[in-house]
């Protein structure tokens, strides 16, 4: 059963993401005749922007601009989140916010983490929710959408790889918005709530005060899945039978979780021209997915290690679980928001068995098996590009991507990019390990408790926003460090690709011969899965073994 | 697509910066918020709403979708949670599977409901669930309580093994092997049986 | 390539680890471990710094009388060791090329020259020479410098710089008018112009660069650089935050086994070796005989994909053979083969040559004989024609088939109708008809082909499996260009080629995107050889060919280029293999050192030990020796180089995955545990 369910779930989303990926062209790379409709919009688009929204950019002009309006974005919901309390659509009358939770929650959303340190429920307004955090949802998501397209473009050759504030435009409205309606209207169907009214106030049946607190909440959640951002509505994300009340609604939402990034990769694929180099691209992103998701499935279906010996029942590990999700839903979620830097989650990642914990850790180390919208793949092209280069050299040419040479100012950007990685997480994990910030916080004792830290940086550097929640990290010194983490972890992966990509277009293109590396056979898949898998298990295994399989080795032998 | 030309300015820039934030807010916010609220308060009012219950006298009583804190043994238990049921501050446990809080709480289980090497304890009532407001208990769990219920309501211990077979569905169908029962529909339904039975 | 021509190299060619060299490498490692020269490479100098630091703990520990003082003192010496074979893999490298250097040096020995004044000569040292003077060098005297012969012709002995016996001719004007200083002039006297001033000549340069007085790195050994030391970075992250994240676990990990770890784990082994590689793969083209400006050149040879080869010398032999009679009807082969015979006996071209030759081949013993009193009549411009009369009245002739009707009409003999068919025929092969007369009678035609080189159609299917494009240059009329690439098996050619179709060739393909490799040897050669990306100068040819491109082949064999591509791409090749291997070695190092350093802390971390080592000492102990021994054990693949195979880029990846990527996996999990076990039986752990 566990299986047919994570088959269901992938081959759906396998299946969606081809059409899908031909709006995403429509959408993102408009050739049309004018006078279409598709024309008429990108006149209008055009008018909407201004002189800026209608020039040619190179990459640097795009990153300046993405740079631009992700400062408005990160501003704008700054002032929003502070202003909760004057600002209307506040039923149930939320008060200040802690200037630094303000601060990494702005960084959260606008960095399309959704790292939070707060509870929805309890600290926003219906404001605060809609016209700060939803929005930030759709733009930061386009953002991502948006730099793969000027990628792509820049790889099949083009200097000017296009204009940053009509893609974001084009992202938004033509490819997020109508997915949004779509998954908000089956949530809606599926009993998520959609009010503006405030809590309500029930009299249980033993006589006890129940507030019952909701929301907007449909509409968030859509989009919260559909752009790989995560941040939920209520606390516990989408394990609150609110956000996720049915088997129905959780398969929906499972779905929609890699739709958009694998959709991501055909059109990557479209744009440079190159189908086949894409579909090895997916296929080693899907086989690294599969392989996740069958352990997780695999190793959370051992109870929990602490009721040995009692007289408990021997089933999957159900702490911190949902019944009407079934087995395996918990960790086939898990390693989903994980591979693909959503972050949501349907059970407690905390409470999850030590090995099928790791899983997810795996997945924010690579961050490339499909990734966030856009940026996986912007991620796996540092892969690529790294393993193009070793490889290369060992058919006996200088190394050449989509026939252009990758020479020294390529690596060393790419090597950058590689190393932003690491450097936030071990260096996060390293400094709050070994002091009173980081000790105080942990709720679970010994290697675990370890693994909390670990977890929220790696969560922070990966852009994933999913947590072992029972880390107190709602204090200054998490706050700032894994939001400065966040804004510098989401930009510089994107604008060094970029630059990459500005300096190979400039490069007179080789055309292909035998003596090529070639980057569309099974041959060059496992080049790309040895680039992820050793780079990845190389820098991390340290602090794997220390984390999660040391807690694994204890619980045994216990 | 025109050449740049550089002369773009940075107020230009900022500009048109400001008005697709303009833009994009009013439609993804206002307009998509607006659209989702009157589909969903049009067609689907009661769980656009909450799914919220309410009894006889239009008192509400809870939401299908969230446990609440039964404790009295005429009424099904639902599984533990690590908020004590509060709707406005959901939440879980998060305690590692190694945690010996966890072994304390599955012990207090255990020993609460009477469960011993013979007659073990189903898991789901030794766990919490992520949102603490699981409104759900496996068959089995309700099962294993279908004595004390009966008992204190003064039932036959095969009239509600009769409501439970009929209130319990599979979530997923074929997917979800395991039968689970709403405890708050349960518990309501028996309210209703008693009342009948009166 | 001949044999006598192998074994010359052969013995030119240090064995790998001779005496000599070795010694002088050895002591080249110690004067190398000086930092700021070590901070060239940026792996070898974070283990340098690496390997200060553990000598710092040993002396604390020293003073502090600490249990782990051999412990630390063990690291300390296997780090040092580490450094010092990576300096070994250098200074050996560069002995290598020194060694050759040197035997090319004995060649520029200053000798006397005699340089033309505007009222006689006078004689001045080598050394004093410019640009521009004019020598004049006799019989049994070596030039002075590079230059080109401007008055005269001699036979020059070159065997100093090619190692080929047999004498030269160089003469004023044409295509072999260059010598290299350092020959010696056998015959004659020549006038030279020096094109060279002293210590500016190829043979300066190419020293120059082997002694690594210039030697740049190259830009993809340049990338391979930062590549590596961003690995380096990366590691010492891993290691840097292991220390406080130990500080959770309550363990205070010792310095030496931190830096161990990072040694191990950083990309030692190309690190060491990268250097080495660079200066084999110069060390390599200079043993092919072919004198690099610069190991950029060397580099892009592997990049080159297409190759512009001149048809005669290269894919055909030299000069036109006769391959076949075709008698007119009614003459007898036989007949025709013997008149044909006759006709060239005073013929001593080498087409000449080869109709006798095929003539005896045909007629066995019944062939004539050269009878002397014959009077023999030279080709001439005016006739066009050759042959032989013989005492006895009977005459014999020879030539193109115009020429060969006017001289049996004036014969008074008749042209038989078949004649011109014949003559049809034989031109549509590609051939050159021949007609053959004996009197006034015409008694048929014999061919003169091009000959391919032996297994040249082979040596053009290597090339397309390694993607490249061949192009034949020639100055046939394209039908006769065509059957002749047709036969050869080239993918294009270029036919009635002037100088400036091969250089607007090469700017084509060059829009296109491809790099072009091209040999030549005149003057007119010299645009085309400086636009090519790989432009390959002949010895032998002039001074301005020489100049306009990026190497010079000794041997002036027009086969080079094949070799030198192959150097290239075995250049590269080397490099990723290597890097390949040292990283996929990690692996098995982070199993031997991780379990031990927290194994006091966490002892269920001893079921990752999969290799069972001793104990923790020894675990780390073993990791970082196999680190070091790695180094030596692959100096002979960095010197010699990764085997390449002429296949495509996916089969040749594959084999180099395969032996460099999985071999890198496995092969330490048993050097490992084999060093574990030596250590345990000796005791030391």
């Amino acid at each position: 059963m566990s299986l047919i369910f994570s088959v269901l779930i992938l081959g759906l989303a396998v299946m969606l993401s081809w059409p899908l990926a031909k709006g995403m062209i429509w959408a993102m790379c408009p050739g049309g005749q004018a006078g279409g409709f598709r024309q008429g919009l990108e006149t209008l688009f055009q008018k909407v922007g201004g002189p800026a929204a209608v020039e040619g950019q190179d990459w640097k002009a795009y990153c300046r601009a993405m740079l631009l309006f992700n400062a408005c974005m990160f501003a704008v919901v700054l002032a929003v989140l502070s202003l909760q309390r004057f600002l209307p659509l506040n039923p149930d009358g939320k008060g200040a916010l802690e200037p630094s939770l303000i601060f990494h929650t702005a960084a959260s959303f606008t960095t399309n983490t959704n790292l939070q340190h707060y509870s929805g429920e309890v600290s926003m307004s219906y404001f605060s929710q809609i016209f700060g955090l939803m929005w930030l949802q759709f733009v930061s998501a386009a953002t991502g959408l948006a730099a793969l397209a000027a990628l792509a473009r820049g790889l099949s050759g083009k200097t000017e790889v296009g204009n940053f504030y009509r893609d974001l435009m084009r992202a938004t409205f033509l490819v997020l918005l109508p997915l949004a309606v779509v998954l908000a209207v089956l949530l809606v169907l599926g009993g998520v709530p959609m009010t503006l009214e405030g809590a309500a106030t029930a009299q249980t049946l033993e006589g006890a005060v129940q507030t019952i607190a909701r929301g907007p909440v449909a509409a968030f959640v859509a989009i919260k899945q559909l752009g790989t951002n995560g941040g939920g509505f209520f606390g516990p994300n989408s394990a609150h039978p609110f956000e996720n009340p049915s088997f129905f609604t959780n398969l929906v939402t499972c779905v929609s979780i890699p739709l958009l990034p694998m959709a991501c990769v055909w059109m990557f694929g479209r744009i440079t021209g190159r189908m086949r180099h894409a579909a090895i691209v997916f296929a080693v992103m899907a086989a690294l997915l599969m392989v996740k998701v069958g352990l997780a499935v695999h190793f959370e279906s051992a109870p929990a290690a602490a009721f040995a010996g009692l007289p408990v029942q021997v089933t999957g590990n159900l702490e911190g679980k949902e019944l009407r999700f079934g087995a395996a839903a918990g960790p086939v979620w898990g390693a989903l928001t994980t591979a693909t830097s959503n972050g949501s989650v349907n059970c407690m990642h905390d409470s999850l068995n030590p090995l099928t914990g790791l899983v997810p850790l795996i997945g924010m180390w690579l961050n490339v098996t499909f990734g966030g919208v856009g940026v996986g793949l912007i991620n796996m092209f540092i892969y690529i590009i790294v393993g193009v280069f070793i490889c290369g050299m060992m058919v006996g040419r200088t190394p050449e991507y989509m026939g252009r040479k990758v020479e020294t100012r390529e690596m060393k950007l790419a090597l950058l990019a590689l190393l932003v990685h690491p450097l936030f997480i071990l260096g996060g994990t390293a400094l709050f390990a070994s002091t009173s910030w980081g000790l105080a916080a942990v709720h679970n004792p010994g290697a675990h408790g370890f693994t909390e830290i670990l977890y929220e940086f790696s969560s922070a550097a990966a852009n994933n926003g999913s947590g072992f929640e029972g880390l107190g990290d709602n204090t200054v010194p998490w706050n700032v460090a894994t939001g400065i983490i966040m804004l510098l972890a989401r930009f510089i992966p994107i604008v060094l690709p970029l630059a990459i990509a500005g300096s190979l277009a400039a490069k007179k293109p080789t055309p292909e011969t035998v003596g090529t590396l070639r980057t569309d056979t099974p041959l060059f898949g496992w080049v790309i899965l040895g680039s992820v898998v050793f780079i990845g298990a190389l820098l991390f295994l340290p602090v794997a073994v220390l984390g999660p399989i040391a807690e694994h080795l204890a619980v045994a032998g216990k | 697509m025109r050449r740049a030309n550089g002369d773009i300015g940075v107020f230009q820039q900022v500009m048109t910066a400001g008005r697709v934030v303009i833009v994009t807010m009013a439609i993804c916010c206002l307009l998509y918020g607006l659209a989702i609220l009157l589909i969903g308060q049009g067609l689907f009012p009661r769980s656009a709403n909450g799914s919220l219950v309410c009894d006889e006298h239009g008192n509400v009583v809870g939401s299908e979708l969230l446990a609440q804190g039964f404790a009295r043994p005429e009424n099904f238990w639902p599984r533990p949670s690590a908020v004590d049921y509060n709707a406005s501050a959901a939440g879980g446990s998060n305690w590692s599977p190694k945690n010996p809080e966890l072994r304390g709480r599955g012990r207090a289980m255990a020993a609460r409901l009477g469960a011993d090497s013979g007659h073990a304890l189903p898991a789901d009532l030794a766990t919490a669930s992520g949102s603490g407001l699981d409104p759900h208990i496996t068959l089995a769990a309700a099962k294993y309580q279908a004595e004390r219920v009966a008992a204190a309501r003064g039932l036959s211990v095969a009239t509600v093994t009769g409501l439970l077979e009929r209130q319990a569905v599979r979530p997923g169908g074929a997917l979800t092997p395991e039968p689970v029962v709403n405890v708050l529909q349960l518990n309501l339904a028996l309210n209703r049986l008693g009342k009948h039975h009166e | 390539m001949n044999r006598a021509k192998l074994e010359r190299r052969h013995a030119r060619r240090a064995s790998l680890f001779e005496k000599s060299l070795v010694a002088t490498a050895g002591k080249q490692a110690f004067a190398m471990l000086k930092p700021w020269a070590m901070a060239r490479n940026p792996v070898m100098f974070i283990t340098e710094v690496g390997a200060l630091l553990t000598t710092l703990v040993c002396v604390q520990d020293l003073l502090r009388h600490r249990e782990a003082l051999p412990y630390t003192v063990s690291v300390t010496v296997i780090l040092w060791v580490t450094v010092l074979f990576a300096n070994f893999a250098e200074a050996l490298a560069e002995a290598r090329g020194k060694a050759q250097a040197d035997t090319l040096k004995h060649t520029r020995r200053a000798t006397l020259a005699r340089r033309a004044l505007a009222g006689g000569e006078e004689l001045v040292n080598s050394d004093e020479l410019r640009e521009g003077d004019i020598v004049l060098v006799n019989a049994g005297e070596i030039i002075p410098s590079d230059g080109e012969v401007v008055e005269g012709a001699a036979s020059v002995d070159e065997s100093a710089i090619t190692g080929e016996s047999a004498p030269v001719v160089r003469e004023a004007g044409g295509d072999r008018s260059g010598v290299t200083g350092g020959t010696r002039v056998l015959s004659d006297q020549i006038k030279i112009r020096i094109t060279a001033g002293a210590g500016e000549s190829f043979l300066d340069r190419m020293i120059a660069l082997v002694e690594g007085a210039v030697r740049q790195k190259t830009p993809n050994e340049l990338a391979l650089t930062v590549t590596l030391a961003g690995l380096t970075l990366a590691f010492l992250m891993v290691t840097g935050a292991l220390w406080p994240i130990g500080r959770y676990f309550g363990v205070e990990l010792p310095i030496p086994t931190l830096i161990a770890l990072l040694v191990c784990l950083i990309p030692t082994t190309i690190g060491a070796l990268l250097a080495a590689i660079g200066l084999a793969g110069m060390d390599r083209a200079l043993s092919a005989n072919v004198l690099a400006k610069s190991g950029k050149a060397v580099e892009l040879a592997g990049d080159i994909d297409t190759l512009l080869l001149d048809k005669t010398g290269t894919i055909t032999i030299g000069d036109r053979q006769a391959t076949e009679f075709h008698p007119l009807p009614g003459v007898g082969s036989e007949r025709l083969a013997e008149a044909a015979m006759c006709a060239s006996f005073g013929d001593l071209t080498p087409e000449g040559k080869s109709i006798v030759k095929l003539g005896e081949r045909m007629l066995g013993s019944k062939a004539p004989r050269e009878t002397p009193g014959a009077k023999v009549i030279p080709f001439t411009a005016q006739s066009r024609l050759s042959g032989i009369d013989y005492p006895d009245g009977s005459s014999f002739r020879k030539g193109a088939s115009d020429a060969m009707r006017a001289y049996v009409r004036a014969q008074c003999g008749s042209i038989p109708d078949a004649l011109q068919g014949l003559v049809d025929a034989v031109a549509r092969q590609g051939s050159t008809p021949i007609v053959v007369a004996e009197g006034p009678s015409v008694l048929g035609v014999v061919a003169l082909s091009d000959i391919l080189k032996p297994g040249i159609q082979d040596r053009f299917e290597r090339l397309r499996a390694m993607g490249l494009r061949v192009v034949m240059v020639t100055g046939d009329n394209p039908l006769t260009a065509a059957a002749i690439a047709g036969q050869a098996g080239v993918d294009d050619f270029i036919a009635e080629a002037k100088p400036e179709d091969k250089l607007e060739y090469i700017r084509r393909e060059q829009r296109a995107g491809r790099l072009i490799a091209m040999m030549g040897d005149g003057t007119n050669d010299a645009p085309a050889l400086a636009q090519a990306d790989i432009g390959v100068a002949m010895n032998s040819g002039t001074q301005a060919a020489k100049e306009a491109g990026n190497m010079v082949d000794l041997d002036s064999d027009p086969t080079k280029l094949i070799e030198i591509i192959e150097v290239g791409k075995q250049l590269l090749m080397t490099r990723g293999a290597l890097t390949t291997f040292s990283i996929a070695n990690d692996v098995a190092k982070y199993f031997a050192i991780i379990p031990a350093m927290f194994m006091l802390a966490i002892p269920q971390l001893a079921v990752l030990n999969v290799m069972r080592l001793a104990t923790p000492q020894s675990a780390i102990l073993s990791a970082l020796i196999f680190n070091a021994i790695i180094i030596p054990v692959l100096i002979p693949v960095a010197i010699k180089g990764v085997k390449y195979r002429p296949m495509g880029a996916d089969s040749l990846l594959r084999r180099n995955l395969l032996i460099y990527g999985l071999g890198g996996i496995v092969s330490p999990f048993f050097g490992i545990k084999l060093i574990d076990m030596a250590l345990v039986m000796a005791g030391v752990v």
